[in-house]
């Protein structure tokens, strides 16, 4: 029973480490990323590239991937999201673009094989890390099998938790942000800095992103099509948890992994996620705004 | 009504007679199709098929070609998409009147292409190994079928590995389905027992609860029919939860050198493949193949793999129909190809006059550290095809014969 509930947390830890961006960026700026899921995938990316050009393991590659996907968040900003502010539909649009560019960016090798350059580590192919030696050797107390890698996850999900409510809650910035998540109209006319304030934001938000990427690359399969699925479960956290609530999500995340894990325990994985989505539905009928929620905006 | 009918007959055949007119002009050049996906997720695989076909067909035609005609290939890009496969293969088929197709790699995209080849009474050379159940008289299947890669694959882990309780896991489609039948009659027959039957989506990359379930089974020995990523998270998820491949080695029907040099070698080591080719296979003719193949799609480090080969050995098999048949026109050349053998880096394969698959010699490696198969045994003889195994087809009563197929029997 302790193993499922361990299975349970370490699927519900996947989705807060996907939602947390995810769900920084929507709460605050009212902007549904699409390209979420490819930030992710971008951060598994720069894993693989460090790994084989800087020979970075995949503890080095996490400030990195952050770093990567913030500085590519900011750009995204920049060029596309803030042209499209109070546009909901329009930025879901360009999201969805600026996913398929990242995809197809990662595919093609940023252009390059069409002139035959193959660049080690991208193109369409499936790639692969290597973890470090003490994440893969599993022990065992007493019944129980400890996954080292697992539960590594459960612990960077958890600090970045922690490390958003610190930024959310006791930073001016996060003050600004979550001014700005109630009613941007009066946080601006309070003389903050929207715009900058929501570039930082996204940028945050990618960052996050890019730390999911890494952790992602450890045990599945890194590829262009692999943030997909992702934004999918990040939403369905998002949507369940409460829009801009950090506890929510921490909250839904929670509940959708263990019933994931429980209900897969006593049937399959397909039917669990059936399950999963059966629950979401319900839950949304129940809350239309989730569990955890800001009243304005 | 009737009339109507015959008129669209008659526009039918003056429309394909034109065709021919034209054919003759280029008469030192036979058209071939090569459809496979180069763009989307299939691509991983599919592109290595095409490179492989087109090697084969360069070669060919660096040898002075077939009779002395060059070979044309037209390459066409499947997408991914088996609707875009049904599409490439009307436009190769009837516009540009290639006289065979090379290509699809899954099922559903054969499924899609088969209606045109068969109306149009073409010739398609399928590579993949597959389910079976298929008795077409306009495809060359050059993939093995279940009962190639069972029929000693389940009593050497039975009787070799000493082996009695089989979980069988797979990827929720039909290959894996059709596989287990046939898996779940030889267990049986070998005196064995199979204690579950699992499926979890095509794609699946979260598998934490079903490795515990296969732990605490009680199985001593996996069998494995997960295709695609999945197997990437499911051979590391089954090394992160301490399963020793000693204890309950995995014997995957689907794992190649392709999974397991994105999976990495360590996760892979020890379990075990059957497959009728491995870049492992020690002989000249394979080493010499691996050199060629790496200098043709430049990349010193890539790797063969079974359904490559038979892309490739598939263009040879066909060069000595045609040589054989002296015509050009397909369904000649698929009279032609009947009994046809070729010799190649995957060793001997002959096209059975019955049922158009091929006969080939199953083998069995387990993986090692450095990504690489090691054989563990090998059939002394072909085995012959039986696509109809898990329904009781036999050698000695086969369901799907020359004259077609058997339904009766089924």
């Amino acid at each position: 029973m302790l193993d499922t509930v361990f299975i349970g947390l370490s699927i519900g830890s996947i989705l807060l480490l996907v939602a947390l961006g995810l769900s920084i960026v929507y709460g605050s700026m009212g902007v549904i990323n699409m390209a979420h899921g490819e930030l992710v995938m971008m951060g598994a990316y720069t894993t693989v590239i460090a790994q084989t050009y800087l020979g970075f393991n995949l503890f080095a590659a996490i400030p990195l991937a952050f770093i990567v996907c913030a500085g590519l968040g900011l750009l995204i900003e920049r060029l596309v999201i803030r042209r499209l502010y109070n546009r909901l539909f329009d930025t879901l649009l360009a999201t969805w673009g600026v996913a398929i560019l990242l995809q197809q960016a990662i595919r093609l090798e940023f252009g390059l094989s069409f002139f035959g350059i193959h660049i080690e580590g991208l193109g369409p192919g499936l790639q692969s890390v290597t973890l470090p030696e003490i994440m893969t050797e599993s022990f065992t107390v007493g019944e129980f099998v400890i996954q080292p890698y697992r539960t590594f996850i459960i612990l960077v999900s958890a600090l970045l938790a922690v490390l958003t409510w610190f930024l959310m809650y006791r930073t001016r910035i996060g003050q600004q942000v979550r001014a700005i998540m109630r009613n941007p109209d009066m946080a601006a006319a309070c003389g903050i800095d929207v715009k900058k304030v929501n570039a930082l934001t996204f940028a945050y938000g990618a960052g996050l992103a890019g730390v999911a990427g890494v952790m992602m690359s450890g045990f599945k399969t890194v590829m262009p099509d692999m943030g997909s699925s992702l934004v999918v479960d990040g939403f369905l956290v998002v949507v369940v948890g409460g829009v801009g609530s950090l506890v929510g999500s921490i909250v839904a995340s929670g509940i959708l992994g263990q019933l994931n894990g429980v209900v897969a325990f006593f049937s399959n994985d397909i039917i669990a996620r059936a399950v999963v989505f059966a629950a979401v539905i319900a839950i949304i009928i129940w809350r239309p705004r989730g569990l955890f929620n800001y009243k304005g905006r | 009504m009737k009339l109507l009918k015959n008129l669209k007959a008659t526009i039918a055949v003056v429309a394909f007679s034109i065709p021919f007119i034209g054919q003759a002009s280029a008469a030192d050049e036979i058209k071939v199709g090569v459809l496979f996906s180069l763009t989307g997720g299939l691509s991983i695989v599919e592109k290595s098929l095409s490179d492989a076909t087109l090697m084969a067909i360069d070669e060919i035609n660096a040898n002075g070609g077939v009779d002395g005609k060059m070979i044309k290939p037209i390459v066409e890009d499947g997408a991914s998409d088996p609707k875009t496969f049904n599409e490439k293969a009307s436009k190769l088929v009837i516009r540009d009147r290639v006289v065979t197709v090379f290509g699809g790699y899954t099922s559903a995209s054969r499924k899609a292409m088969l209606p045109v080849i068969e109306k149009r009474k073409n010739l398609l050379f399928y590579p993949t190994f597959y389910e079976g159940y298929e008795c077409s008289k306009n495809v060359i299947y050059t993939g093995s079928v279940p009962n190639q890669q069972l029929n000693n694959y389940i009593p050497y882990l039975v009787n070799k590995l000493g082996k009695k309780k089989f979980f069988i896991v797979g990827s929720n489609y039909l290959f894996p389905k059709e596989m287990a039948k046939v898996a779940k009659k030889l267990i049986e027959a070998n005196g064995a027992e199979w204690v579950a039957d699992e499926y979890l989506e095509l794609g699946h990359s979260e598998w934490g609860s079903m490795v515990k379930k296969i732990k605490d089974s009680g199985a001593d020995v996996v069998l494995s029919n997960v295709v695609g990523d999945s197997v990437i998270s499911f051979y590391r998820e089954y090394f992160n939860q301490g399963i020793s491949q000693k204890d309950i080695p995995i014997a995957s029907t689907v794992t190649s050198e392709i999974e397991v040099a994105a999976l990495g070698g360590k996760y892979a080591a020890g379990s075990y493949t059957s497959f009728p080719y491995f870049q492992a296979i020690d002989t000249k003719e394979n080493h010499d193949f691996i050199k060629r193949y790496r200098a043709y799609v430049n990349d010193p480090n890539a790797v063969t793999h079974v359904t490559m080969v038979a892309a490739y050995e598939s263009v040879y098999e066909w060069a000595k129909a045609v040589e054989k048949s002296g015509k050009t026109k397909p369904l000649d050349i698929m009279e032609a190809a009947k009994g046809v053998s070729i010799d190649g880096p995957m060793g001997v394969m002959t096209v059975s006059p019955e049922n158009l698959h091929n006969s080939m010699t199953p083998r069995i490696a387990q993986w090692q550290e450095d990504g690489q198969g090691k054989i563990v045994d090998e059939y002394d003889v072909p085995v012959q095809p039986l696509p109809y195994s898990a329904y009781g087809e036999t050698a000695n009563n086969l369901f799907c014969t020359a004259s077609g197929l058997d339904s009766s029997k089924l």
